[in-house]
């Protein structure tokens, strides 16, 4: 681990600041992903700016929904009464992911720039073009278990990792941004991006720019949410691939319906035609199974990472059936 | 670059304060195990991905392999050593307790974490009004890995409590 | 009275419930040297070069120590033990060389600033079938590599009932939740006549054979070596022998002037350094009459090791004395490659041996239509099928019969994927296991007599959380007639007596046999009246019947499946062990022993695999978040019982071990349930849902 300069920092302009101007600068927060990477040596940096005691940690009710601090630690967003409440998918997805220690510590902003879990992109010794661009990808002929099977490149097919960025993606939430020129807001699902031939950036934020809070709008009425995890280990494990869903039926014929999966590509994946196929029609298996084939018709799968198409479909499905409310537990 | 590379932070251990310089790449593990001598809390994996370094962290449960000690300034640390009556000078918790009732443990290594990480879950529980039952425990303590498998007397050290408590 | 047989707890609980109890790393030690490893990222080839300037110039940093500048071993056979001594690189992630400096993260950050430079050669390292073509000499230890008896040929093609299957396990990982450490620290010169010149804390499953083996590799005298291990958090086989991080420490530690030295291998290093159990690939043939009796049976495992050390995995041993058949043949085969040393993972051998074999037995019950129990009961039997040695005690029926009707196996419908709740598929399974009841050569201890009615019992042996601490002292009060508390055990320090490893379920025998005599040699000597400060030190003698019988511990293991239809994820809500070991000593300790198995046995069955990568050589899943073990939610209803017995013939506590049988058997019992609740047969572990998946219709 390289030396650095710890900062702690008071107020939120300042720490842009402070970043925007220092290449081998960045922020820490709950430290649940970068002391990781301190360590493993994925990152150097020669400054570290600590934003955890900024005062961004409210989680605030209102009309149109709820505002999340950067700062909220994922346990007190997942417990949150309106939360819990009434954004069931958001509450869900975050006590499916890490441990209760874990979630104690990390932030919102945090588990959002998570980086991916790709055994190559931690291990220093091997080539990673995320970690070392231009050094080539482990992963595509090597450990496959978790590769992307939507969105990868030649260069990279990792998948990110997080639970609450798909639950947020089928929310249609807001990342609100600070950055050396003020603030902007970012819809969640462009905030991560596809890798293409630059799998070094996990995200289109700028060097510098912080995410100050989260705005995630409450369901149209009517409309009922949840998120579903498949992993092999019964807690305590990233996702082989989940389901975020968000469904409204009227007469029995689907009218709102959002999907988002996770653990499948290089960013949540919005399954915006599977959606589309669905919309206005009655639910069930064949045509969620003929809707999701229609959204993985672009997938690349392997040996080793089929496994996962069979799940998007299957998990999509049991989270629909459950939503709709038709099915054994 | 006229960087701080040391910087002196204070914290709160079991009940006494310490004063100390710490690398500014050191953990907060690391600085209670190396600078302080508090050994109680464990290395296990240094990746917050085992639980064996759980601590009290300002009352919650926390990693301090993933926290760096420089963030840690001005917080309350209490470890398993401290964690019973009078910062531990007076006796065993009740988790603890029930850990020995029940052989909770067996090499011991990641018990201390085990029992801050209880501890911590029995408060959230309360605060959540949530009642404790097996399968709520289970999930609930899966931060904390036991490679010997005491996990089926863990929880019923834990049942106990949760019930003598009125959470289970 | 007797406190043998009393459920005592655990006398070290309190230290280990509070953490206060000291493991290596706990040392406080004044002025040490912190040491970290820096690895090969070549998987075979020779070093050229080793850049220390940039290290050396980081604040902090006081020494690199490689091959050119290491102190030399006096011998250097043991590859595995011979660090820093030459230029060969043998495997991806050997130790090329080590930093020493005055802080953790000094030496970490000096780890990663030495730059290594490398001619490097064409390396095997993918475990192939075809490759595995060498026999061994021998398995670990005095066991031949192969066994035949009768005509297997021609017994299969006479059988009425065949069954041929491959099955296959792959690497494992011991990960023990503390990490392997050593502080070492020289305080004289091993010329001089002083008593100890060097004092080793490690993690240890066994100070006295760690002594031995850095005496052997120093060219010095054990009995200059002081070895301490009060607490060991885990072994599982990996701290069974040291490994090279002890030489590290031991060699930095000579170029300090006397500076201690304290070196933590990491989680991922472990992966590397630290062992491991091979994966096998096992073809298992049995053929069978109509009756279900076993006419043939023919288990054959192909293996990998490492070029630096040729430890063999005795997977078909098992099948050697667990059921009858006429003809019989085992038979292991390995290929060399140049990787990390495998070593010891509990029950090695038998754990994935008894995998292959009670996957195949369920199989045969299946073609057979025979209930699984009713199979092995009509192929039990009350003679070593090969050494035709009576058993000492084998009362496997018993266990099946009690666990079958404990689990309610009755109710189970034959019929595989009749059972369903909901989206789970619900299935019941079983297996049968055995372990050798080892008893281990070169043990002694000392009894010294305090005040009247109190003693102190000394003997090197380590608790490595089996609760050896507690159970020795409940042998020695039995033996002295004392109560518990009037006896004050001192282990884990080779200023003891004598003792050998903490492994192959064979503590609580060996120790105890040594007590128990050491004991009846201090009464012989001082009497039942003797003076403070009497004191006998006495070797075990072990049972002449050891020799005469052949001696296992038994086991039967009933698991409940649920394997959701739609995601392939497998839940185990119900897990019952029966065993039979001989007397238990303890039955708190005893029972967090046998479900502590048998849940590293389910974690095996679901969940644990180190992936190798051809292209590297080394493991990629090289953590506690890509290795996944068991956690809480993965681990409900399990419970172990046991028969009432003694077994005196073993030991004179009629006592046999426990530490290992739990695991032997119990992933088999989950396959064969995951088997029953949806007809899938899963033939390679761990049983994840990406097989059941590709195996479900539609």
């Amino acid at each position: 681990m390289r030396e650095f300069a710890y900062e702690a920092v008071t107020d939120p302009e300042g720490a842009v600041a402070l970043v925007a101007a220092d290449p081998d600068a960045c922020f820490l927060a709950g430290g649940t992903n970068l002391v990781d990477h301190l360590k493993l040596g994925v990152a150097s940096p020669r400054r570290v700016v600590d934003v955890s005691r900024l005062p961004l940690a409210s989680i605030v009710a209102g009309d149109d929904g709820v505002r999340i601090g950067a700062n909220a630690r994922n346990s007190d967003v997942a417990l949150h009464p309106r939360v819990q409440a009434d954004l069931t998918v958001l509450s869900r997805a975050l006590l499916a992911g890490a441990s209760p220690q874990i979630r104690n510590q990390a932030t919102t902003a945090g588990n959002l720039l998570q980086r991916t879990r790709c055994v190559y992109f931690q291990d220093v010794t091997t080539a990673c073009n995320k970690r070392a661009p231009g050094s080539g990808c482990s992963a595509r002929e090597g450990y496959g278990h978790h590769n992307a099977v939507l969105g990868g490149s030649e260069s990279c097919v990792a998948v990110y990792p997080g639970d609450m960025a798909v639950a947020l993606t089928a929310l249609d939430a807001t990342v609100v941004v600070l950055g050396p020129d003020g603030e902007r807001r970012v819809p969640v699902e462009e905030l991560h991006r596809l890798p293409g031939d630059r799998p070094d950036r996990d995200t289109t934020l700028a060097h510098g720019e912080l995410i100050v809070g989260v705005e995630v709008p409450w369901l149209p009425d009517g409309s009922r949410s949840a998120y579903h995890k498949v992993r092999d280990r019964a807690a305590f494990a990233f996702a082989l691939a989940s389901v975020a869903g968000v469904l409204r039926l009227d007469g029995g014929a689907v009218t709102e319906l959002r999907l988002a999966w996770g653990g499948v590509a290089h960013k949540p994946w919005r399954a915006r035609q599977a959606e589309e196929a669905l919309i206005g029609r009655p639910l069930d298996e064949a045509s969620v199974h003929a809707a999701v084939d229609l959204e993985l018709a672009a997938a690349a799968a392997g040996p080793a990472n089929a496994y996962k198409l069979a799940l998007l479909r299957n998990v999509t499905w049991l989270v629909l059936r459950d939503l709709a409310g038709e099915g054994a537990r | 670059m006229g960087a701080r590379l040391q910087i002196e932070i204070g914290l709160t251990v079991d009940g006494a304060e310490r004063r100390l310089l710490v690398d500014t790449r050191s953990t907060l593990l690391d600085a209670l195990r190396d600078r302080l001598g508090v050994t109680s809390p464990k290395k296990g994996c240094d990746h917050g991905q085992c639980g064996s370094c759980t601590v009290l962290l300002d009352g919650r449960r926390h990693l301090t392999c993933l926290t760096l000690a420089a963030a840690a300034d001005g917080r309350e640390v209490v470890t398993a050593a401290g964690i019973g009556p009078d910062h531990g000078r007076g006796g065993l918790h009740p988790v603890q307790q029930a850990f020995l009732r029940h052989d909770a443990l067996q090499c011991g290594y990641c018990t201390p974490g085990q029992v801050c990480s209880a501890v911590g879950m029995l408060a959230e529980a309360a605060a959540e009004e949530v009642t404790l039952d097996d399968a709520e425990i289970r999930e609930r303590m899966s931060g904390n890995l036991c490679r010997c498998g005491a996990y089926v007397n863990i929880l019923a050290a834990l049942r106990d409590v949760a019930r003598s408590e009125g959470t289970g | 009275m007797s406190s043998v047989g009393s459920p005592l707890l655990r006398v070290d609980g309190q230290q280990k419930v509070t953490g206060e109890a000291t493991y290596t790393m706990d040392h406080h030690t004044a002025d040490p040297l912190h040491g970290w490893l820096v690895q090969s990222t070549v998987a075979k080839g020779r070093v050229t070069a080793v850049h220390a300037d940039r290290a050396l110039e980081h604040g902090g940093v006081v020494s690199v120590i490689d091959h050119t500048n290491a102190p030399r071993l006096a011998d250097t056979d043991d590859l595995e033990l011979a660090v820093l001594q030459g230029d060969r690189v043998r495997f991806r992630g050997q130790v090329v060389a080590c930093v020493l400096a005055e802080t953790p993260e000094a030496a970490r950050h000096g780890a990663e600033l030495v730059r290594v430079e490398y001619d490097e050669e064409a390396a095997d390292v993918a475990f192939r079938e075809a490759a595995a073509t060498l026999r061994p000499d021998e398995l670990d230890p005095d066991n031949d590599a192969d066994t035949m008896q009768g005509d297997v040929e021609a017994a299969l093609a006479d059988a009425a009932h065949v069954v041929d299957q491959t099955y296959r396990t792959p690497f494992e990982h011991n990960n023990p939740m503390e990490p392997h450490a050593t502080l070492a620290h020289w305080h004289g010169d091993p010329d001089s006549d002083e008593g100890h010149v060097l004092t080793v804390c490690t993690s240890t499953q066994s100070v006295h054979g760690v002594a031995a083996s850095l005496a052997r590799i120093l060219g010095i005298d054990a009995g200059k070596i002081r070895v301490v291990a009060s607490y060991v958090g885990g072994g599982f086989g990996s701290k069974g022998l040291p490994h090279c991080h002890d030489a590290v420490a031991v060699l930095a530690a000579r170029t300090t002037g006397g500076r201690p030295v304290k070196l933590a291998v990491t989680r991922q290093q472990m992966f590397a350094l630290t062992g491991y159990r091979t994966a096998t690939i096992q073809r298992v043939r049995l053929g069978a009459d109509q009756d279900g009796r076993l006419t043939a049976i023919d288990h054959r495992s192909l293996e990998q090791t490492s070029t630096s050390k040729q430890f063999v995995e005795e997977s078909a041993l098992v099948t050697r004395s667990m059921y009858a058949a006429g003809s019989r043949r085992t038979s292991h085969r390995v290929a060399l490659l140049d990787v990390a040393v495998p070593s010891w993972m509990r029950a090695p051998g038998e754990m994935p041996g008894a995998y292959a074999l009670e996957s195949a037995m369920d199989e045969l019950a299946v073609v057979l239509g025979i209930d699984p129990v009713e199979l092995r009961i009509r192929n039990d039997t009350q003679t070593d099928p090969e050494s035709g040695k009576p058993f000492s005690s084998r009362r496997l029926v018993e266990c099946l019969r009690l666990g079958a009707e404990r689990f309610g196996w009755s109710r189970r419908d034959a019929r595989p994927g009749a059972s369903r709740d909901g989206d789970w598929l619900v299935g019941l399974g079983m297996a049968a296991a055995s372990y050798p009841a080892n008893v281990f050569p070169g043990n002694r201890a000392t009894v010294r007599a305090l005040e009247p009615g109190r003693f102190v019992v000394e003997i090197g042996a380590v608790d490595i959380g089996t609760g050896a601490w507690t159970v020795l002292g409940q042998i020695a009060a039995a033996a002295l007639g004392a109560e518990p508390d009037d006896v004050e055990m001192r282990i884990g320090d080779t200023s003891y007596p004598k003792a050998s490893v903490a492994g192959g379920s064979s503590g609580t025998a060996s120790w105890g046999t040594a007590i128990t005599s050491a004991v009846a040699a201090f009464r012989k000597e001082h009497g039942d009246d003797p003076h403070p400060g009497d004191e006998t030190t006495a070797d075990a003698e072990r049972s002449s019947d050891l020799e005469h019988y052949a001696t296992h511990s038994y086991g039967a293991h009933f698991v409940e499946a649920r394997v959701h239809r739609l995601t392939g994820e497998v839940r185990v809500p119900r897990m019952l062990g029966v065993f039979s070991a001989g007397r238990v000593v303890n039955p708190v300790t005893a029972r967090s022993q046998f479900i502590g198995a048998m849940t590293m046995g389910l974690s095996a069955a679901l969940l644990e695999e180190s992936w190798r990568d051809p292209r590297y050589g080394h493991v990629v899943t090289q953590d506690l978040a890509t290795y996944h073990v068991a956690a809480h939610a993965d681990v409900r209803d399990l419970e172990a019982v046991w028969l009432d017995e003694d077994d005196f013939r073993v030991t004179p506590m009629g006592a046999r071990g426990i530490g290992e049988i739990g695991i032997v058997g119990s992933p088999a019992a989950v396959a064969n349930a995951v088997h029953h609740a949806t007809g899938i047969r899963i033939r390679d572990l761990p049983i994840t849902p990406d097989k059941l998946l590709a195996r479900f219709d539609g």
